[in-house]
């Protein structure tokens, strides 16, 4: 176990190594010159060289990185190119949104889609669990965008059940309004990650229901769906366990296009703004942050499982 | 082609099969002919609902929808080929460098793909979109390192295998070299998984697309593209809501199709799939 867990770190901090140097590599190496971007096309050459000297950008690039790495470690995310202000204080603002934005949208989708999973693979060949299955088949071929203009029209213009759009300018002073206001975008990315949750809930509940020890629960003179519950689901469950670490990194980037949706001041309308902006050394900490969560959820929700389900266990 | 017709014996897949055709069919034709000019404003007649002269009404500039959608197949159907091609070539170079490469260059590619999948298609996109700026092969690029990741854990577990099988050992100890091995007898064994992973690849693009131009990452305004037209729309669906019902219909039937298309084809050439199916229909 502690071999498993020592493992996952070394590979999560590798992973997090990676991927700061790919993002670094990516906006630096690549095309396209900061300097001239925030100088302007009238700039000068020798204007764009100051810009260029002022940023640090004349500096060899292992410095570069190195400088940008070891500020990230003591917590500076560096500077806005364009405002001047450190990066990590706005973060932590648009962090307010996004993190329980991600967070709701879980509890909707797994709310959704575990118990309707579990009832489409119980009514298995029969009409209504055809039609939960269908139904989730076509859900997650919906774009987000779309999803979330039809929750729009269903549930705040139509019915006027929720505040459509934007964020109370004083965050979350008053936490009825800020919450009310997160629960549509929310259930837009809990739906359509509710029909994936769905569909993996289904196929792992009809795995369960044609095992051995389910079927024999159920030849000794239980029901079949108390079978299932008590011999049947534990083993679901924690299979599903393992889909959330994918999910987060779905839910992350059906935020970024939700909060532009919805116009909610989270992370991702952050990130889209800052990249209009080619606001390049915000954007890489942004990055840096958002593929970071994913990257730490991801290690955990591993760990927890490798923790919680003992057939991962007698394996090793 | 027995695969095809397994396929199409399933409704599902039937399904996939028919609405893929109709698109790309949709997408030559719109190469040179639409209806209308899908880019012709005409100021009297904004926002008219659908007739027989506009089949899906017209937008806020007076653009007649329908064309616009039927124009935009072509974007539908160039991001979905393009992106699942570069979403192959960079798969099966993982892959094969990954399950067939000697250890010290095998098992760090394998933790690199590990890494690599935490990496969303639309942050790609992001990214490179800072640098690069938006357009249609920033979307494809995008995808096509995103999902070939994707396609590159799934391939590396059926090379290596199919590389211990007796057939494939049988032909390099008869002196076949790696690289010949590799294409005639690993490769076309492998190719029921990899044509499964390219048919939700094509719906994954599709989806992005739409995403992406949405957030302004995706095609140019010159370019007719559901996502973006959705976007244009969406921004007045309180007062004109049947609008934006046609590109959103239009994505989600073809991501569908792609991705019923797929699990068919899984289905139909998985035989352990096949067999577990029966077992449940006892």
């Amino acid at each position: 176990m502690l071999r498993f867990v020592a493992i996952r770190v070394a590979l999560l901090v590798l992973g997090l190594l990676v991927a700061a140097v790919l993002i670094f590599l990516t906006l630096r190496v690549l095309p396209g010159d900061v300097a001239q971007v925030i100088g302007g096309t009238r700039a000068t050459a020798e204007q764009v060289a100051r810009i260029r000297t002022g940023l640090g950008l004349d500096r060899p690039i292992p410095v570069q990185f190195l400088d940008w790495i070891g500020g990230v470690l003591h917590g500076d995310l560096g500077r806005s190119l364009i405002t001047g202000t450190p990066v990590a204080t706005e973060l932590g603002a648009k962090l307010a949104v996004t993190l329980p934005l991600a967070g709701l949208s879980l509890v909707l989708g797994l709310g959704l889609g575990i118990p309707l999973g579990v009832l489409s693979a119980v009514l298995h060949r029969r009409v209504g669990g055809f039609l939960i299955a269908a139904a989730a088949q076509a859900v997650a071929a919906v774009p987000v965008v779309f999803a979330g203009v039809l929750l729009v029209l269903l549930l705040g213009a139509w019915l006027h059940l929720l505040p459509v759009q934007g964020f109370p300018l004083d965050g979350w002073r008053e936490p009825g309004r800020a919450f009310a206001s997160l629960i549509l975008p929310a259930l837009t990315i809990g739906v359509v990650e509710g029909a994936v949750v769905l569909r993996f809930t289904r196929s792992a509940t009809l795995e369960a229901l044609g095992q051995d020890h389910v079927r024999t629960a159920a030849a000794k003179g239980m029901t079949m769906t108390r079978a299932l519950v008590t011999h049947g689901l534990p083993g679901v469950l924690l299979s599903v366990i393992a889909v959330i670490g994918l999910e987060i990194a779905a839910l992350l980037v059906g935020a970024v296009i939700v909060e532009s949706l919805f116009q909610l001041p989270g992370v991702g309308r952050m990130l889209v703004t800052d990249v209009a902006n080619r606001d390049l050394e915000k954007v890489q900490s942004e990055l840096l942050v958002l593929t970071g969560l994913i990257l730490v959820v991801g290690a955990v929700v591993d760990v927890l499982h490798r923790v919680l389900d003992p057939r991962l266990r007698e394996q090793a | 082609m027995t695969w095809l017709r397994e396929v199409l014996r399933r409704p599902a897949g039937a399904f996939g099969a028919v609405v893929i055709v109709l698109l790309v069919a949709a997408a030559v034709v719109a190469v040179f002919w639409t209806p209308q000019d899908p880019f012709e404003t005409d100021p009297f007649h904004r926002w008219l609902g659908p007739s027989a002269a506009h089949l899906f009404g017209t937008d806020r500039v007076g653009r007649d929808i329908f064309s616009y959608v039927f124009a935009a197949t072509r974007t539908t159907v160039l991001v979905a080929v393009l992106s699942s091609v570069v979403a192959a070539l960079v798969g099966l170079l993982l892959a094969s460098i990954g399950a067939l490469g000697p250890r010290w260059v095998r098992e760090p590619v394998a933790v690199l793909i590990d890494v690599l999948i935490a990496f969303p298609v639309l942050l790609i996109a992001i990214m490179l979109s800072a640098v690069l700026g938006a357009s249609l092969g920033t979307v494809i690029t995008a995808v096509g390192i995103g999902f070939g990741v994707n396609i590159a854990r799934v391939a590396r577990g059926e090379i290596r295998r199919v590389a211990r099988t007796g057939y494939v050992l049988a032909g390099r100890a008869s002196g076949l070299g790696p690289w010949r091995s590799l294409t005639d007898h690993v490769l076309p064994n492998i190719a029921p998984v990899f044509i499964v992973q390219l048919s939700l690849s094509a719906g994954v693009a599709v989806l992005s697309e739409a995403g992406l131009s949405f957030l302004g990452y995706g095609a140019p305004p010159s370019t007719p593209s559901w996502g973006r037209l959705l976007s244009d729309l969406q921004n007045y669906v309180t007062i004109y809501p049947l609008t934006v019902v046609w590109p959103g219909l239009a994505i989600t039937v073809s991501v569908l199709a792609f991705n019923l298309f797929g699990d068919a084809l899984r289905e139909a050439t998985d035989p352990r799939l096949r067999s577990s199916r029966r077992r449940s229909e006892r």
